[in-house]
């Protein structure tokens, strides 16, 4: 079988000669949040280990330069997020209480769908995010529908739609493109591009492997993205964005990341090195990133310190929660089927 | 001297108008010439000559309406030919089992048997409409009432429908509320349930309900689910209509009964009108409903008349009716099987078998309550629908009936339904296979046995 040809590695924005630069106290932010993810998940894992969580439990361990690189550009409450299964990070960026997505990690009342939803299905309206969806692609054609009712709206409204590189070779993602570009729908795709499809790797799933370029046929313009540097990430977005807003249509992000964890947590790894892993660990981490900027911009480790103490304070109280919220009473499980028709 | 005869133009044409002629006696005409414009029940079409020759005479003048599918309406002088289109010879008759159902004339509407509908009040003025106009006066007025209502699919806006359902809604709301998409059920379904997500209410045509199998994973994961999953939070108000079941002679791919698909799953709302007051009646509700709701008609019934209410008239969802008292035997049906239903108990009063016939018109959630009153009134049950029996409807309906009214049944209660095979092309198989008149008369023979 033909290798494909080796991805790029640098991104667009990196070869923008001027580097992308952040105050202290946006980097703060930025370190702030990654490590809100990084620490969640991690916990989140160890619940699952104890039989707290239960079914599929995918973590976003990795990849938070992504989340919340995107997020810098979201108008919180105007705008629209909606992401696939791999969706704890995206939630935490936009805004929801850790503790509501804990609980419903682990089936509790607290929960941010009651408990009813789990893992990759938690919704909310207030923050703007759509979901967490369970099967791969779908969410790409429902991001769309949002773009378009922010469109038929007339507000300036954005979706952000994210997607992996295993849902780039769904059928609908392409119907959606096709859609987006046709009506200039403000429709900001976002792919996620962590190398792997569950256990296959790009390479071995995909004839074309630029996945920027997916969009070319449909003249949708595509951009591809350092996704371990929540700058880069920040600035592509913010261009796309702007351009979006102003009635320019749909643009394609394609972020390179890696997810340090298994596809889910009952992933075996059997499909890549140990060395593959570490080593990205070791060179391209988002948060090591983040602390190199922080450096640079004069932050002591006692900022840092209060951070970290401030994160393992949150995600303690949210597994707290998440253990003591009771389970749905049973007469729950009859709610929520039909919206009952409002005179 | 050669005839040219009225054409059909579509798989359920009986007749049309001869709009127009563009030739005139004395003309000569060859193969390919543009002759006619002729309008049929979904588009005006042209129609071009098959054989050459002088027009001798237009046999049917230009205007004239109702002209039904194989009246010579030209004659050309010249060498006698194959009559232009291939006069349609009767095929013989293979011989069957059974004598074949005979195909139920589509134009023919049912008996006008009904009882008046508690529903309508006793001053409304009743409008002859077909189902078509009724299902795009619905459309229209709720367009009118909500600014978030909007039709999208294929051919919705300057076609016009391809069942012309949609017929002067791009003329009025134009194409921000009308809009064409491309082929492409899978992404424009989604598209859909994400604008509802987002607080529209999209109208989503599915040019058929067979199409729509692309598309059901958007109709089933996410708008039939979310409610659910997201607690509460997440509505995915929406309907998805179109033509569903058998057309004519338009082959198994495009001849699928959906109801009990769609009927199987919590979070979904499925309609299947019969008459034109219900087609609009549910459709305004189906619009206002905030549940996602899959609304099922019936290509064979677009242009039949009947009386529907002048004015805002919605109808509840779930509520079935009794289409005709009887005391004998319940006939359940829905969508076009209700109008066979009323011919058969027609039939059937005349061998002094008093049929009820009970028009289901909401599948989920299903009106059990009315079925049961009824099957504990007559004793007996058949149970009518056009899909398969196994896993069917019926299925469902004989259950519930058993459920709650096992004590009262005098008979074994009988399911009338499609035959257990993909639809055939062929007009005598086809004709065996879908259920019709003859089919239910027998099993209500049957049951009263």
């Amino acid at each position: 079988m033909a290798k494909a040809p080796a991805s790029k590695t640098t991104s667009k924005a990196a070869k923008i000669p001027n580097t992308p630069t952040a105050s202290k106290e946006d980097l703060l932010r930025f370190y702030r949040e990654m490590v809100l993810i990084r620490r969640f998940e991690e916990r989140a894992g160890q619940l699952y280990g104890m039989g707290l969580i239960g079914g599929f439990c995918h973590l976003y361990i990795g990849q938070e330069a992504v989340a919340v690189g995107v997020q810098e550009s979201v108008k919180q409450g105007h705008d629209k997020i909606i992401t696939g299964y791999r969706d704890h990070g995206h939630m935490l960026c936009a805004g929801m209480d850790p503790k509501e997505v804990m609980a419903e990690l682990t089936g509790r009342i607290g929960g941010s769908s009651k408990g009813k939803g789990g893992s990759m299905h938690m919704f909310d309206t207030a923050t703007g995010f759509y979901g967490g969806h369970g099967i791969v692609g779908a969410q790409v054609a429902l991001g769309t529908g949002l773009a378009f009712a922010g469109r038929y709206r007339g507000d300036d409204s954005v979706a952000f739609i994210y997607f992996g590189d295993g849902a780039a070779n769904q059928g609908q993602v392409y119907e959606s493109f096709n859609m987006a570009q046709l009506w200039k729908l403000p429709a900001i795709y976002i792919i996620e591009n962590n190398q792997y499809a569950m256990g296959t790797s790009i390479e071995r799933s995909s004839s074309t492997t630029q996945l920027s370029e997916r969009g070319s046929s449909f003249g949708i313009p595509g951009e591809q993205v350092d996704g371990m540097d929540v700058l880069a990430v920040r600035d592509a977005v913010a261009r796309a964005v702007k351009r979006a807003r102003e009635g320019g249509g749909p643009f394609i992000l394609e972020m390179k990341t890696y997810r340090y964890r298994g596809h889910s947590m009952s992933d075996p790894a059997k499909y890549r090195a140990k060395e593959e892993v570490d080593e990205v660990k070791k060179t391209r981490d988002p948060i090591d990133h983040v602390k190199m900027l922080l450096d640079q911009a004069g932050a002591t480790e006692d900022d840092l310190k209060a951070i970290d103490a401030e994160i393992k304070t949150i995600v303690a109280e949210a597994v707290q929660f998440a253990q003591e919220s009771p389970e749905p009473d049973p007469s729950e499980l009859y709610t929520d089927v039909y919206v009952e028709a409002s005179a | 001297m050669t005839d040219i005869l009225m054409p059909a133009l579509s798989p359920t044409m009986e007749e049309g108008t001869l709009t127009k002629w563009h030739i005139k006696a004395g003309d000569t005409v060859k193969a390919g010439d543009v002759i006619a414009e002729i309008e049929t029940d979904k588009a005006t079409m042209e129609v071009e000559a098959v054989d050459e020759g002088e027009v001798a005479e237009i046999l049917v003048a230009e205007g004239s309406e109702n002209v039904k599918v194989n009246t010579p309406i030209a004659r050309l002088a010249g060498e006698a030919g194959a009559a232009a289109p291939a006069q349609k010879a009767e095929a013989p008759r293979a011989e069957a089992a059974e004598p074949a159902a005979p195909a139920a004339p589509a134009a023919a509407p049912g008996p006008r048997v009904e009882l008046r509908d508690p529903e309508i009040p006793a001053d409304a003025k009743l409008v002859k409409t077909t189902i078509r106009d009724a299902l795009r006066d619905a459309m229209a007025e709720e367009m009118r009432r909500d600014e978030k209502v909007f039709l999208i699919g294929e051919e919705v806006a300057q076609y016009q429908g391809a069942y012309k359902v949609s017929r002067e809604l791009l003329q009025e709301f134009g194409d921000k509320r009308v809009v064409d998409t491309p082929i492409t059920e899978h992404g424009f379904a989604g598209l859909g349930v994400g604008a509802a997500m987002a607080g529209l209410k999209p109208i989503v045509e599915f040019m058929t309900f067979n199409f729509a199998m692309q598309a059901i994973d958007h109709i089933i994961n996410s708008a039939a689910k979310t409610l659910y999953m997201s607690g509460g939070q997440i509505r995915a108000g929406i309907v998805f209509r179109g033509p569903n079941g058998a057309a004519s002679r338009v082959g198994a791919q495009h001849s699928q009964d959906y109801s009990a698909w769609y009927a199987q799953v919590p979070g979904l709302k499925v309609i299947a009108p019969y008459d034109a007051a219900d087609a609009k009646g549910l459709m305004k509700a189906a619009i206002r409903d905030p549940n996602p709701v899959v609304f099922l008609e019936h290509e064979m019934m677009y242009g039949l008349e009947f009386d529907v209410p002048e004015g805002d008239y919605v109808l509840p969802i779930g509520k079935a009716k009794v289409r005709r008292e009887g005391t004998d035997v319940t006939i359940t049906a829905h969508s076009r099987m209700v109008g066979f239903a009323l011919q058969a108990a027609e039939q059937l009063a005349g061998e002094g078998i008093s049929c009820e016939v009970v028009d289901l018109r909401t599948l989920r959630p299903l009106d059990h309550e009315t079925i049961v009153e009824s099957v504990k009134k007559t004793s007996r049950l058949v149970s009518a629908e056009e899909g398969w029996g196994p896993m069917g409807v019926g299925a469902e309906v004989v259950a519930r009936v058993i459920e709650h009214a096992f004590d009262y049944l005098d008979a074994p209660p009988l399911r009338v339904h499609q035959e257990d095979v993909p639809l055939p092309y062929a007009a005598n198989l086809e004709a065996l296979s879908l259920p019709g008149v003859d089919k239910i008369v027998k099993a209500v023979r049957a049951v009263m046995a």
